[in-house]
């Protein structure tokens, strides 16, 4: 059985060795499409680490009842139900962040990441391990969606997390609030965050 | 883990419970949310008519009048605003499909005679950093105190007086486009507004 320090593990690979976005490269829609500020990254970011830990909970515990052959609809089910509900929940109580992030939070149920780590993670593991693990991407896919949210702002718009720290005629580089810049910034994100990671693995 | 053998009866089971219970945790849920999302709309549909009409003590949300029209899809929503029952102005809604992407909405604040009180944006999509400071206060300011009958809402490069958004060209057009139509609204049937119903 799996012991503590394998859970430390197992949790860190999300952030770091196995990051969602900047290693494994899962997820790309919505990383590129919201995070033209941090909030909305932030918003996203924290939305899918929701899915995602929900989808990992109920498929942990139904994998052993599910026929292989119709797993794959059954996850997607799973997830859609809880995206939905997501949205739902988003509409009532945050009404502001629903219209930010618009058609992206229905967009939650193709992200590869959620999908994957249902197939790859939570239907061969036990229930708190599948927990860590959830925790562990949800969290590296939050902080990833984050700072490129947050780059973005700072270049495109002159502020974070809406405070702005220039005037409000400043020219700012717009091109990193546009769909380009998301490319830009996140390539040069992951080349950053490959080579830091490097030197410590 | 030990795979479950997969037949046409354990198949069918499997999934038929499962969209059994997502289908009724989605209806719960929504069952949940209903009340709290009639309300965020409406709070958000009060406070926008807070800010552009003149001081009023009427109830408009209740006293609201529905003009279909054929250029727009949902119908135009008249808001009268009256001043111990003294006709002081109205807030109208106004949409364009034209914007950078898609439905630009807002809400136009009228005074008695046409002139544009305030105007506050109530849905948009467009590009944010761009196009989305259609909501600033200095992009606003230019279309207070003037009345569309003599400014042309079309933006500079067109002909027109407003003075485009850095970058978002599209997004100002599709933003005077609204205000026309609820100014066209407004002039149409403001004879329905003035009258008093009590």
């Amino acid at each position: 059985m799996a012991n503590t320090l394998d859970h430390k593990q197992n949790f860190l690979k999300g952030i770091i060795k196995e990051n969602p976005v900047f290693v494994m490269l899962l997820g790309m829609c919505p990383t590129l499409g919201v995070t033209s500020s941090a909030f909305n990254g932030l918003g996203m970011g924290v939305a899918t680490l929701f899915v995602l830990l929900m989808s990992n909970i109920v498929v942990s515990l139904i994998k052993t009842q599910v026929p292989n052959k119709v797993r794959i609809p059954a996850f997607i089910i799973i997830i859609a139900s809880f995206v939905t509900i997501v949205e739902m929940v988003l509409e009532a109580f945050i009404p502001f962040l629903y219209e930010q992030l618009g058609i992206f939070i229905p967009l939650i149920v193709v992200n590869c990441l959620i999908l994957g780590r249902a197939e790859s993670f939570a239907s061969k593991n036990n229930l708190l391990a599948s927990i860590v693990d959830a925790l562990g991407m949800g969290v590296g896919f939050v902080i990833a969606l984050t700072a490129l949210g947050a780059a973005r702002e700072i270049l495109g718009n002159g502020s974070i997390f809406e405070f702005k720290f220039v005037s409000e005629d400043a020219s700012t580089f717009i091109l990193f609030i546009l769909p380009p810049g998301a490319f830009i910034a996140l390539a040069y994100l992951a080349v950053v965050f490959n080579k830091m990671t490097q030197k410590t693995a | 883990m030990k795979k479950k053998e997969s037949t046409l009866i354990n198949m069918v089971l499997v999934l038929f419970v499962i969209t059994l219970a997502a289908g009724l945790s989605l209806g719960y849920v929504n069952d949940l949310t209903l009340e709290p999302k009639a309300k965020a709309r409406l709070a958000k549909k009060v406070n926008a008519l807070k800010t552009v009409l003149p001081q009023f003590n009427n109830a408009p949300v209740s006293e609201v009048v529905k003009v279909k029209i054929e250029q727009a899809k949902d119908s135009i929503e008249l808001y009268p605003a009256l001043q111990d029952s003294v006709f002081v102005g109205a807030a109208v809604t106004g949409a364009s499909e034209r914007g950078y992407s898609g439905l630009v909405k807002v809400m136009v604040g009228f005074e008695p005679d046409g002139t544009i009180k305030n105007i506050a944006v109530l849905e948009q999509k467009e590009t944010p950093g761009l196009g989305t400071k259609m909501k600033s206060e200095k992009f606003v300011k230019q279309f207070r105190g003037k009345n569309p009958a003599s400014f042309n809402l079309k933006v500079k490069k067109e002909g027109g007086e407003v003075d485009a958004l850095a970058g978002a060209t599209i997004s100002t057009r599709a933003f005077g486009e609204a205000t026309q139509q609820a100014y066209d609204a407004y002039m149409n049937n403001k004879e329905i507004l003035v009258k008093p119903n009590n």
